[in-house]
Protein backbone atom coordinates (compact mmCIF):
# COMPACT_ATOMS: atom_id res chain seq x y z
CA UNK A 1 0.00 0.00 0.00
CA UNK A 2 0.66 3.38 -0.46
CA UNK A 3 3.43 2.79 -3.29
CA UNK A 4 4.53 4.05 -6.71
CA UNK A 5 4.71 1.75 -9.54
CA UNK A 6 6.28 2.89 -12.70
CA UNK A 7 5.39 1.05 -16.26
CA UNK A 8 8.02 1.82 -18.50
CA UNK A 9 8.21 0.26 -22.30
CA UNK A 10 11.53 0.77 -24.66
CA UNK A 11 10.91 -0.43 -28.49
CA UNK A 12 7.97 -2.34 -27.32
CA UNK A 13 4.24 -2.13 -26.07
CA UNK A 14 3.99 -2.42 -22.56
CA UNK A 15 0.24 -2.17 -22.39
CA UNK A 16 0.22 -5.73 -21.31
CA UNK A 17 1.41 -4.51 -17.99
CA UNK A 18 -1.58 -2.09 -17.46
CA UNK A 19 -4.20 -4.79 -18.47
CA UNK A 20 -2.25 -6.86 -16.19
CA UNK A 21 -2.70 -4.51 -13.40
CA UNK A 22 -5.82 -3.22 -13.77
CA UNK A 23 -7.57 -6.66 -13.64
CA UNK A 24 -5.45 -7.61 -10.40
CA UNK A 25 -6.72 -4.38 -8.72
CA UNK A 26 -9.81 -5.06 -9.87
CA UNK A 27 -10.19 -8.78 -8.45
CA UNK A 28 -8.27 -7.86 -5.36
CA UNK A 29 -11.78 -5.32 -4.79
CA UNK A 30 -9.95 -2.19 -4.63
CA UNK A 31 -11.88 0.86 -5.96
CA UNK A 32 -9.76 2.22 -9.32
CA UNK A 33 -9.58 4.92 -11.14
CA UNK A 34 -8.67 4.56 -14.47
CA UNK A 35 -7.21 7.58 -16.83
CA UNK A 36 -7.37 5.99 -19.91
CA UNK A 37 -5.58 8.44 -22.45
CA UNK A 38 -5.05 6.77 -25.67
CA UNK A 39 -7.76 3.41 -26.24
CA UNK A 40 -11.36 3.45 -25.53
CA UNK A 41 -13.37 1.59 -23.31
CA UNK A 42 -14.71 -1.31 -25.09
CA UNK A 43 -10.79 -1.95 -26.11
CA UNK A 44 -9.73 -2.43 -22.22
CA UNK A 45 -13.00 -4.24 -21.35
CA UNK A 46 -12.52 -6.62 -24.30
CA UNK A 47 -8.88 -8.08 -22.95
CA UNK A 48 -9.96 -7.90 -19.47
CA UNK A 49 -13.05 -9.92 -20.03
CA UNK A 50 -9.52 -12.81 -21.45
CA UNK A 51 -8.14 -11.78 -18.29
CA UNK A 52 -11.65 -12.85 -16.10
CA UNK A 53 -12.44 -9.52 -15.20
CA UNK A 54 -16.20 -7.76 -16.20
CA UNK A 55 -15.12 -3.85 -16.41
CA UNK A 56 -18.77 -2.81 -17.26
CA UNK A 57 -20.16 -4.67 -14.39
CA UNK A 58 -17.35 -3.09 -11.89
CA UNK A 59 -18.24 0.23 -13.56
CA UNK A 60 -21.97 -0.05 -12.80
CA UNK A 61 -20.97 -1.29 -9.37
CA UNK A 62 -19.10 1.33 -8.76
CA UNK A 63 -15.64 -0.15 -8.08
CA UNK A 64 -13.93 1.30 -11.48
CA UNK A 65 -14.10 4.98 -12.18
CA UNK A 66 -13.03 4.95 -15.92
CA UNK A 67 -12.10 8.47 -17.51
CA UNK A 68 -11.98 7.59 -21.54
CA UNK A 69 -9.27 10.43 -22.83
CA UNK A 70 -10.76 10.15 -26.56
CA UNK A 71 -14.16 10.43 -25.18
CA UNK A 72 -13.94 13.19 -22.84
CA UNK A 73 -11.53 15.13 -25.40
CA UNK A 74 -14.64 15.11 -28.20
CA UNK A 75 -17.37 16.22 -25.65
CA UNK A 76 -14.96 18.78 -25.04
CA UNK A 77 -14.74 20.17 -28.00
CA UNK A 78 -17.67 19.68 -30.40
CA UNK A 79 -20.13 19.05 -27.35
CA UNK A 80 -22.36 21.73 -26.31
CA UNK A 81 -21.50 24.72 -24.00
CA UNK A 82 -20.21 23.18 -20.55
CA UNK A 83 -22.48 22.98 -17.58
CA UNK A 84 -21.59 25.76 -14.97
CA UNK A 85 -20.17 23.19 -11.79
CA UNK A 86 -19.20 20.25 -13.82
CA UNK A 87 -15.82 21.32 -15.46
CA UNK A 88 -14.74 18.54 -17.77
CA UNK A 89 -11.77 16.45 -15.83
CA UNK A 90 -10.06 17.39 -19.84
CA UNK A 91 -10.10 21.01 -18.87
CA UNK A 92 -6.29 21.21 -18.91
CA UNK A 93 -6.69 20.89 -22.34
CA UNK A 94 -6.90 25.01 -22.20
CA UNK A 95 -4.75 25.09 -18.79
CA UNK A 96 -3.06 23.14 -16.57
CA UNK A 97 -3.56 19.76 -15.25
CA UNK A 98 -5.72 20.77 -11.81
CA UNK A 99 -8.94 19.61 -13.48
CA UNK A 100 -7.39 16.45 -13.87
CA UNK A 101 -6.57 15.89 -10.34
CA UNK A 102 -9.51 17.14 -8.82
CA UNK A 103 -11.07 14.44 -11.38
CA UNK A 104 -9.20 11.41 -9.67
CA UNK A 105 -8.81 12.88 -6.32
CA UNK A 106 -12.93 12.15 -6.29
CA UNK A 107 -13.28 9.70 -7.73
CA UNK A 108 -11.09 7.73 -5.42
CA UNK A 109 -12.23 9.52 -2.00
CA UNK A 110 -13.86 6.81 -0.11
CA UNK A 111 -17.59 7.51 0.58
CA UNK A 112 -19.45 6.16 3.12
CA UNK A 113 -21.36 3.60 1.12
CA UNK A 114 -17.83 2.11 -0.34
CA UNK A 115 -16.72 -1.02 0.85
CA UNK A 116 -13.52 -1.34 -1.06
CA UNK A 117 -10.08 -1.90 -0.04
CA UNK A 118 -7.54 0.65 -0.81
CA UNK A 119 -7.74 3.37 -3.90
CA UNK A 120 -5.70 2.95 -7.68
CA UNK A 121 -5.07 5.42 -9.35
CA UNK A 122 -4.06 4.01 -12.64
CA UNK A 123 -3.11 5.67 -16.28
CA UNK A 124 -1.91 4.80 -19.40
CA UNK A 125 -0.45 6.75 -20.71
CA UNK A 126 1.71 10.00 -19.03
CA UNK A 127 3.53 10.33 -22.41
CA UNK A 128 0.71 11.39 -24.39
CA UNK A 129 -0.22 14.72 -22.03
CA UNK A 130 3.03 15.99 -23.55
CA UNK A 131 1.71 15.38 -26.73
CA UNK A 132 -1.77 17.47 -25.95
CA UNK A 133 0.48 20.40 -24.59
CA UNK A 134 0.73 20.31 -21.11
CA UNK A 135 4.34 21.05 -19.92
CA UNK A 136 6.72 18.60 -18.01
CA UNK A 137 6.68 20.51 -15.01
CA UNK A 138 2.58 20.78 -15.26
CA UNK A 139 2.72 16.68 -16.11
CA UNK A 140 5.29 16.26 -12.72
CA UNK A 141 3.17 18.39 -10.45
CA UNK A 142 0.03 16.22 -11.24
CA UNK A 143 1.94 13.17 -10.17
CA UNK A 144 3.12 14.43 -7.46
CA UNK A 145 -0.35 15.81 -6.54
CA UNK A 146 -1.32 12.34 -6.90
CA UNK A 147 1.16 10.82 -5.01
CA UNK A 148 0.27 12.85 -1.51
CA UNK A 149 -3.14 12.22 -2.42
CA UNK A 150 -3.51 8.87 -2.97
CA UNK A 151 -0.38 7.53 -1.49
CA UNK A 152 0.09 9.25 1.21
CA UNK A 153 -3.56 10.49 2.57
CA UNK A 154 -5.52 7.44 0.97
CA UNK A 155 -2.84 4.85 1.32
CA UNK A 156 -3.03 3.43 -1.69
CA UNK A 157 -1.27 3.14 -5.12
CA UNK A 158 -0.64 4.78 -7.99
CA UNK A 159 0.53 3.00 -11.32
CA UNK A 160 1.40 4.61 -14.38
CA UNK A 161 2.64 4.00 -17.90
CA UNK A 162 5.28 6.02 -19.94
CA UNK A 163 7.33 5.35 -23.03
CA UNK A 164 11.15 5.64 -23.06
CA UNK A 165 13.55 5.53 -25.08
CA UNK A 166 17.74 5.68 -24.58
CA UNK A 167 17.99 7.68 -28.21
CA UNK A 168 14.76 9.47 -27.73
CA UNK A 169 14.86 12.88 -28.79
CA UNK A 170 12.56 13.71 -26.96
CA UNK A 171 13.33 16.00 -24.46
CA UNK A 172 10.41 16.82 -22.74
CA UNK A 173 9.44 12.92 -22.43
CA UNK A 174 12.57 12.01 -21.19
CA UNK A 175 12.92 14.61 -18.35
CA UNK A 176 9.29 13.19 -17.26
CA UNK A 177 10.28 9.85 -17.55
CA UNK A 178 13.91 10.26 -15.89
CA UNK A 179 12.25 12.11 -13.01
CA UNK A 180 9.19 9.55 -11.92
CA UNK A 181 12.36 6.65 -12.20
CA UNK A 182 13.85 8.29 -9.34
CA UNK A 183 10.50 8.80 -6.82
CA UNK A 184 9.34 5.32 -7.55
CA UNK A 185 8.99 2.27 -5.36
CA UNK A 186 8.82 -0.32 -8.17
CA UNK A 187 9.57 -0.01 -11.98
CA UNK A 188 8.89 -2.31 -14.54
CA UNK A 189 10.81 -1.45 -17.07
CA UNK A 190 9.52 -3.86 -20.59
CA UNK A 191 11.89 -3.63 -23.32
CA UNK A 192 12.00 -5.15 -26.88
CA UNK A 193 14.85 -7.20 -27.61
CA UNK A 194 18.00 -5.73 -28.71
CA UNK A 195 18.85 -8.39 -31.16
CA UNK A 196 15.38 -7.50 -32.78
CA UNK A 197 11.96 -9.11 -33.24
CA UNK A 198 11.68 -12.88 -32.25
CA UNK A 199 8.64 -15.61 -31.85
CA UNK A 200 8.96 -16.77 -29.21
CA UNK A 201 10.27 -14.44 -26.85
CA UNK A 202 8.37 -10.91 -27.07
CA UNK A 203 10.68 -8.90 -24.73
CA UNK A 204 12.55 -8.92 -21.76
CA UNK A 205 11.27 -7.21 -18.55
CA UNK A 206 13.45 -5.42 -16.05
CA UNK A 207 11.84 -5.20 -12.47
CA UNK A 208 13.64 -2.96 -10.10
CA UNK A 209 12.51 -2.77 -6.10
CA UNK A 210 13.50 0.77 -5.30
CA UNK A 211 14.97 -0.14 -1.55
CA UNK A 212 16.96 2.83 -2.01
CA UNK A 213 14.24 4.98 -1.75
CA UNK A 214 13.31 3.89 1.37
CA UNK A 215 16.59 3.26 3.05
CA UNK A 216 19.40 4.84 2.28
CA UNK A 217 22.15 2.10 2.69
CA UNK A 218 19.80 -0.09 0.46
CA UNK A 219 20.39 -1.48 -2.77
CA UNK A 220 17.90 -1.61 -5.41
CA UNK A 221 16.61 -5.07 -6.34
CA UNK A 222 16.72 -5.67 -9.95
CA UNK A 223 15.47 -8.51 -11.86
CA UNK A 224 15.34 -9.78 -15.10
CA UNK A 225 13.03 -11.73 -17.18
CA UNK A 226 11.82 -12.69 -20.61
CA UNK A 227 8.04 -13.22 -21.40
CA UNK A 228 6.03 -14.22 -24.06
CA UNK A 229 2.27 -12.46 -24.54
CA UNK A 230 0.01 -14.89 -25.83
CA UNK A 231 -4.01 -14.72 -26.25
CA UNK A 232 -4.76 -14.68 -22.51
CA UNK A 233 -2.05 -14.73 -20.33
CA UNK A 234 2.03 -13.59 -20.26
CA UNK A 235 4.41 -15.96 -19.54
CA UNK A 236 7.69 -15.02 -17.96
CA UNK A 237 11.16 -17.24 -18.00
CA UNK A 238 14.70 -16.86 -17.42
CA UNK A 239 16.84 -15.55 -20.04
CA UNK A 240 17.86 -17.99 -22.57
CA UNK A 241 15.09 -20.01 -21.36
CA UNK A 242 11.81 -20.05 -23.24
CA UNK A 243 10.14 -22.92 -24.28
CA UNK A 244 11.01 -23.14 -27.74
CA UNK A 245 14.93 -23.62 -26.71
CA UNK A 246 14.20 -25.97 -23.67
CA UNK B 1 -5.59 4.92 -37.90
CA UNK B 2 -2.81 4.36 -40.19
CA UNK B 3 0.28 6.43 -40.75
CA UNK B 4 1.94 6.50 -43.67
CA UNK B 5 5.56 7.99 -43.89
CA UNK B 6 6.38 9.27 -47.49
CA UNK B 7 8.89 8.29 -49.68
CA UNK B 8 11.32 11.65 -51.03
CA UNK B 9 9.24 12.33 -54.00
CA UNK B 10 5.75 10.60 -52.51
CA UNK B 11 5.23 8.88 -55.66
CA UNK B 12 4.88 6.01 -54.20
CA UNK B 13 3.04 6.94 -50.79
CA UNK B 14 0.53 8.34 -53.10
CA UNK B 15 -0.13 5.10 -54.62
CA UNK B 16 -0.83 3.41 -51.68
CA UNK B 17 -3.46 6.29 -50.41
CA UNK B 18 -4.99 5.79 -53.62
CA UNK B 19 -4.96 1.83 -53.35
CA UNK B 20 -7.02 2.30 -49.73
CA UNK B 21 -9.68 4.23 -51.47
CA UNK B 22 -10.15 2.40 -54.55
CA UNK B 23 -10.56 -0.85 -52.15
CA UNK B 24 -12.90 1.61 -50.67
CA UNK B 25 -15.06 2.48 -53.97
CA UNK B 26 -14.74 -1.89 -54.53
CA UNK B 27 -15.71 -2.87 -50.94
CA UNK B 28 -18.92 0.30 -51.15
CA UNK B 29 -17.34 2.27 -48.16
CA UNK B 30 -17.96 6.00 -48.28
CA UNK B 31 -15.06 8.05 -48.51
CA UNK B 32 -14.24 11.32 -47.44
CA UNK B 33 -10.71 12.66 -48.92
CA UNK B 34 -8.73 15.71 -48.00
CA UNK B 35 -5.52 17.17 -49.21
CA UNK B 36 -3.89 20.18 -49.32
CA UNK B 37 -2.47 19.62 -52.17
CA UNK B 38 -4.09 18.36 -55.04
CA UNK B 39 -7.85 18.42 -55.53
CA UNK B 40 -10.13 15.35 -53.95
CA UNK B 41 -11.37 14.82 -57.66
CA UNK B 42 -8.27 15.34 -59.20
CA UNK B 43 -7.17 12.45 -57.09
CA UNK B 44 -10.35 10.48 -57.13
CA UNK B 45 -10.41 10.38 -61.08
CA UNK B 46 -6.97 8.26 -60.90
CA UNK B 47 -7.49 5.59 -59.00
CA UNK B 48 -6.82 1.85 -59.78
CA UNK B 49 -8.78 -0.44 -61.80
CA UNK B 50 -9.99 -3.50 -59.98
CA UNK B 51 -8.67 -6.46 -61.21
CA UNK B 52 -12.26 -8.93 -61.67
CA UNK B 53 -11.22 -12.55 -60.20
CA UNK B 54 -10.71 -14.45 -63.64
CA UNK B 55 -8.59 -11.86 -64.70
CA UNK B 56 -6.49 -11.96 -62.01
CA UNK B 57 -4.55 -14.67 -62.08
CA UNK B 58 -4.12 -14.35 -65.86
CA UNK B 59 -2.43 -10.87 -65.29
CA UNK B 60 -0.10 -12.27 -62.38
CA UNK B 61 0.94 -15.23 -64.83
CA UNK B 62 1.86 -11.79 -67.74
CA UNK B 63 4.03 -10.29 -65.16
CA UNK B 64 5.90 -13.31 -64.89
CA UNK B 65 6.53 -12.54 -60.95
CA UNK B 66 7.88 -14.51 -58.77
CA UNK B 67 5.90 -14.31 -55.88
CA UNK B 68 3.04 -17.11 -54.67
CA UNK B 69 -0.36 -15.74 -54.73
CA UNK B 70 0.05 -16.57 -50.66
CA UNK B 71 2.92 -15.03 -50.27
CA UNK B 72 1.82 -12.28 -51.79
CA UNK B 73 -1.76 -12.56 -49.62
CA UNK B 74 0.32 -12.78 -46.20
CA UNK B 75 2.86 -9.69 -46.96
CA UNK B 76 -0.27 -7.68 -48.03
CA UNK B 77 -2.18 -8.17 -44.71
CA UNK B 78 0.89 -6.53 -42.60
CA UNK B 79 0.51 -3.44 -44.79
CA UNK B 80 -3.89 -3.60 -44.83
CA UNK B 81 -5.32 -4.77 -41.49
CA UNK B 82 -7.48 -1.88 -40.40
CA UNK B 83 -8.41 -3.15 -36.74
CA UNK B 84 -11.07 -0.45 -36.71
CA UNK B 85 -13.44 -2.27 -39.02
CA UNK B 86 -15.00 -5.09 -37.28
CA UNK B 87 -15.75 -6.49 -40.43
CA UNK B 88 -12.83 -7.37 -41.11
CA UNK B 89 -11.72 -9.48 -38.85
CA UNK B 90 -9.15 -11.89 -41.30
CA UNK B 91 -7.39 -14.50 -38.86
CA UNK B 92 -3.87 -14.91 -40.25
CA UNK B 93 -4.05 -18.71 -40.78
CA UNK B 94 -6.62 -18.38 -43.03
CA UNK B 95 -6.45 -18.19 -46.40
CA UNK B 96 -9.14 -16.81 -47.46
CA UNK B 97 -8.59 -14.02 -49.66
CA UNK B 98 -8.65 -10.36 -48.37
CA UNK B 99 -8.82 -7.15 -50.42
CA UNK B 100 -9.12 -6.81 -53.79
CA UNK B 101 -6.52 -6.42 -56.65
CA UNK B 102 -5.86 -3.62 -58.84
CA UNK B 103 -4.29 -2.99 -61.97
CA UNK B 104 -2.29 0.47 -61.78
CA UNK B 105 -2.52 0.62 -66.05
CA UNK B 106 -6.00 1.55 -66.08
CA UNK B 107 -8.05 3.98 -63.83
CA UNK B 108 -11.08 2.65 -62.43
CA UNK B 109 -14.17 3.72 -64.49
CA UNK B 110 -16.18 6.49 -63.64
CA UNK B 111 -19.06 4.44 -63.15
CA UNK B 112 -17.31 2.49 -60.16
CA UNK B 113 -16.17 5.59 -58.77
CA UNK B 114 -19.68 6.98 -58.31
CA UNK B 115 -20.89 4.18 -56.96
CA UNK B 116 -20.47 5.07 -53.44
CA UNK B 117 -20.73 8.49 -51.58
CA UNK B 118 -17.72 10.40 -51.79
CA UNK B 119 -16.90 13.56 -49.69
CA UNK B 120 -13.70 15.96 -50.65
CA UNK B 121 -12.11 18.38 -48.47
CA UNK B 122 -9.61 20.87 -50.51
CA UNK B 123 -8.22 23.08 -48.04
CA UNK B 124 -8.16 25.91 -50.56
CA UNK B 125 -11.52 26.02 -51.21
CA UNK B 126 -12.88 25.59 -47.50
CA UNK B 127 -14.65 28.66 -46.59
CA UNK B 128 -12.80 30.51 -43.80
CA UNK B 129 -14.77 30.94 -41.25
CA UNK B 130 -13.96 30.39 -37.55
CA UNK B 131 -14.45 26.43 -36.35
CA UNK B 132 -17.39 25.74 -34.23
CA UNK B 133 -15.24 23.82 -32.34
CA UNK B 134 -13.27 25.33 -29.44
CA UNK B 135 -10.01 26.01 -30.84
CA UNK B 136 -7.59 24.62 -29.01
CA UNK B 137 -5.03 26.43 -30.03
CA UNK B 138 -4.68 24.57 -32.89
CA UNK B 139 -3.99 25.16 -36.78
CA UNK B 140 -6.67 26.75 -38.38
CA UNK B 141 -6.56 24.44 -41.44
CA UNK B 142 -6.12 21.31 -39.18
CA UNK B 143 -9.33 22.24 -36.55
CA UNK B 144 -11.54 22.92 -39.86
CA UNK B 145 -10.26 19.68 -41.45
CA UNK B 146 -11.86 18.36 -38.15
CA UNK B 147 -14.27 19.44 -37.67
CA UNK B 148 -15.75 18.33 -41.46
CA UNK B 149 -14.99 15.30 -40.50
CA UNK B 150 -16.58 15.33 -37.24
CA UNK B 151 -19.85 16.51 -39.47
CA UNK B 152 -19.81 13.77 -42.04
CA UNK B 153 -18.92 11.29 -39.29
CA UNK B 154 -22.02 12.72 -37.13
CA UNK B 155 -24.62 12.91 -40.63
CA UNK B 156 -23.89 10.13 -42.23
CA UNK B 157 -24.72 8.22 -38.92
CA UNK B 158 -20.90 6.28 -38.83
CA UNK B 159 -20.81 6.87 -34.99
CA UNK B 160 -24.54 4.80 -34.70
CA UNK B 161 -26.14 8.21 -33.41
CA UNK B 162 -28.82 7.64 -36.15
CA UNK B 163 -30.54 4.60 -35.11
CA UNK B 164 -33.27 4.75 -38.33
CA UNK B 165 -30.28 3.80 -40.25
CA UNK B 166 -30.75 0.04 -40.69
CA UNK B 167 -27.57 -0.63 -42.82
CA UNK B 168 -24.61 0.77 -41.19
CA UNK B 169 -21.40 1.37 -43.36
CA UNK B 170 -17.77 2.22 -43.11
CA UNK B 171 -16.19 5.29 -43.97
CA UNK B 172 -13.09 5.55 -45.44
CA UNK B 173 -10.83 8.64 -44.82
CA UNK B 174 -7.60 9.71 -46.46
CA UNK B 175 -5.71 12.56 -45.57
CA UNK B 176 -2.96 13.15 -48.38
CA UNK B 177 0.28 15.43 -47.08
CA UNK B 178 -0.80 16.82 -43.63
CA UNK B 179 1.93 18.44 -42.02
CA UNK B 180 3.19 19.80 -44.75
CA UNK B 181 3.65 23.33 -45.51
CA UNK B 182 0.50 23.48 -47.72
CA UNK B 183 -1.93 22.94 -44.43
CA UNK B 184 -0.13 25.84 -42.74
CA UNK B 185 2.20 24.10 -40.62
CA UNK B 186 5.97 24.83 -40.45
CA UNK B 187 6.37 21.18 -38.69
CA UNK B 188 8.32 20.24 -41.87
CA UNK B 189 10.35 23.86 -42.55
CA UNK B 190 11.26 24.72 -39.17
CA UNK B 191 12.76 23.23 -35.52
CA UNK B 192 11.42 23.96 -33.66
CA UNK B 193 8.76 24.25 -35.08
CA UNK B 194 6.02 27.66 -34.20
CA UNK B 195 3.44 25.02 -32.57
CA UNK B 196 4.64 21.85 -31.63
CA UNK B 197 1.32 20.55 -30.60
CA UNK B 198 -1.08 21.23 -33.72
CA UNK B 199 -0.02 17.83 -35.37
CA UNK B 200 -0.32 15.75 -32.38
CA UNK B 201 -3.37 17.25 -30.78
CA UNK B 202 -4.95 17.07 -34.14
CA UNK B 203 -3.92 12.85 -34.24
CA UNK B 204 -5.28 12.71 -30.80
CA UNK B 205 -8.81 14.28 -31.79
CA UNK B 206 -8.48 11.99 -35.14
CA UNK B 207 -8.36 9.13 -33.25
CA UNK B 208 -10.77 9.72 -30.90
CA UNK B 209 -13.65 10.33 -33.90
CA UNK B 210 -11.94 6.87 -35.63
CA UNK B 211 -12.64 4.98 -32.35
CA UNK B 212 -15.92 6.22 -31.63
CA UNK B 213 -16.93 5.39 -35.00
CA UNK B 214 -17.26 2.96 -37.88
CA UNK B 215 -14.04 4.56 -40.07
CA UNK B 216 -10.62 3.90 -40.78
CA UNK B 217 -8.00 6.45 -41.83
CA UNK B 218 -4.98 6.52 -43.51
CA UNK B 219 -2.36 9.73 -43.75
CA UNK B 220 0.20 10.18 -45.55
CA UNK B 221 3.11 12.94 -43.97
CA UNK B 222 6.23 13.85 -45.36
CA UNK B 223 8.54 12.60 -42.60
CA UNK B 224 11.29 12.92 -44.14
CA UNK B 225 11.27 16.59 -43.97
CA UNK B 226 10.40 16.43 -40.51
CA UNK B 227 13.11 17.63 -38.28
CA UNK B 228 11.92 17.44 -35.53
CA UNK B 229 11.74 13.72 -34.43
CA UNK B 230 10.18 14.09 -30.76
CA UNK B 231 7.60 15.06 -32.89
CA UNK B 232 7.89 11.98 -34.80
CA UNK B 233 8.03 9.82 -31.95
CA UNK B 234 4.93 11.58 -30.66
CA UNK B 235 3.56 10.67 -33.73
CA UNK B 236 3.85 7.06 -33.43
CA UNK B 237 2.39 6.41 -30.42
CA UNK B 238 -0.29 8.16 -31.28
CA UNK B 239 -1.26 6.12 -34.12
CA UNK B 240 -1.99 2.21 -34.83
CA UNK B 241 0.04 1.53 -37.63
CA UNK B 242 2.91 2.97 -38.79
CA UNK B 243 4.08 2.35 -42.38
CA UNK B 244 7.47 4.20 -44.16
CA UNK B 245 8.12 3.85 -47.39
CA UNK B 246 11.87 4.60 -48.63
CA UNK B 247 12.61 4.17 -52.30
CA UNK B 248 15.51 3.81 -53.56
CA UNK B 249 15.46 6.55 -56.14
CA UNK B 250 18.60 9.02 -56.13
CA UNK B 251 20.25 6.54 -53.20
CA UNK B 252 23.06 4.28 -53.26
CA UNK B 253 20.49 1.59 -52.86
CA UNK B 254 20.05 2.17 -56.42
CA UNK B 255 22.85 -0.08 -57.22
CA UNK B 256 22.93 -2.23 -54.64
CA UNK B 257 22.64 -5.88 -55.94
CA UNK B 258 20.44 -6.79 -53.39
CA UNK B 259 17.53 -4.54 -54.38
CA UNK B 260 18.07 -5.03 -57.98
CA UNK B 261 14.85 -6.17 -58.60
CA UNK B 262 12.59 -3.63 -56.21
CA UNK B 263 11.99 0.23 -55.84
CA UNK B 264 12.15 0.46 -52.43
CA UNK B 265 11.70 -0.73 -48.67
CA UNK B 266 8.91 -0.89 -46.62
CA UNK B 267 9.41 0.00 -42.93
CA UNK B 268 6.70 -1.13 -40.85
CA UNK B 269 7.29 0.92 -37.47
CA UNK B 270 4.16 -0.04 -35.56
CA UNK B 271 1.35 -2.81 -35.80
CA UNK B 272 -1.82 -2.17 -33.78
CA UNK B 273 -2.60 -4.17 -30.75
CA UNK B 274 -6.23 -3.81 -30.16
CA UNK B 275 -9.16 -5.39 -28.53
CA UNK B 276 -6.09 -7.75 -27.33
CA UNK B 277 -3.24 -8.62 -25.37
CA UNK B 278 -1.49 -10.24 -28.66
CA UNK B 279 -1.19 -8.25 -32.05
CA UNK B 280 -0.32 -10.08 -35.38
CA UNK B 281 3.27 -9.96 -36.08
CA UNK B 282 4.70 -11.56 -38.72
CA UNK B 283 7.75 -13.75 -39.35
CA UNK B 284 8.76 -11.65 -42.43
CA UNK B 285 10.23 -7.88 -41.14
CA UNK B 286 12.23 -7.20 -44.80
CA UNK B 287 9.73 -5.99 -46.98
CA UNK B 288 10.37 -4.28 -50.39
CA UNK B 289 8.04 -3.24 -52.96
CA UNK B 290 8.41 -3.04 -56.72
CA UNK B 291 6.64 -1.17 -59.33
CA UNK B 292 5.97 -2.70 -62.27
CA UNK B 293 3.35 -2.05 -65.26
CA UNK B 294 0.24 -3.39 -63.71
CA UNK B 295 1.29 -4.41 -60.23
CA UNK B 296 2.39 -2.91 -56.92
CA UNK B 297 3.96 -5.93 -54.83
CA UNK B 298 5.10 -5.79 -51.44
CA UNK B 299 7.10 -8.96 -51.21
Amino acid sequence: QGKFTLLRDTRTDGSFLVHHFLSFYLRAGCKVCFVALLQSFSHYSIVAQKLGVNLAAAKEQGQLVFLEGLKSCLDLLFGEEEQPGQPSPLQFLSRDLRALFDFVQVSLTPCARDSWKGPVLLVDDLSVLLSLGAAPVAVLDFIHYCRVSVCCQLQGNVVVLVHSSEDSEDEENELVVNSLCHHSDLILWAEGLATGFCKDVHGQIKIIKRLSLRQAAEQDLVQIYQYKIQDRNVTFFARGLSAAVL
Amino acid sequence: LVFTEEDKFGLYSNLLFKYFLAEGIVCGHDLFVASAKEHPDKILKELPAPLLDDTYGKELGDEAAAVKSEDFQDSMKIAWRYQNLPKMEASPTTSTKFGHYYDISKKMSPELCQSVKRHSFYLHEELSFEPKMKAWNMNSGYSRLLQSIQRIISQGGFDGSDPQKKQRNVLRIGIQSLGSVLWGDDVCCSDPPADPHSLTKFLYVLRGLLRKSLSACIITVPAHLIQNKAIMERVTNLSDMVVGLESFIGSERETNPLYKDFHGLVHVHQIPRLNSLICDVSDTKDLAFKLKRKLFTIE
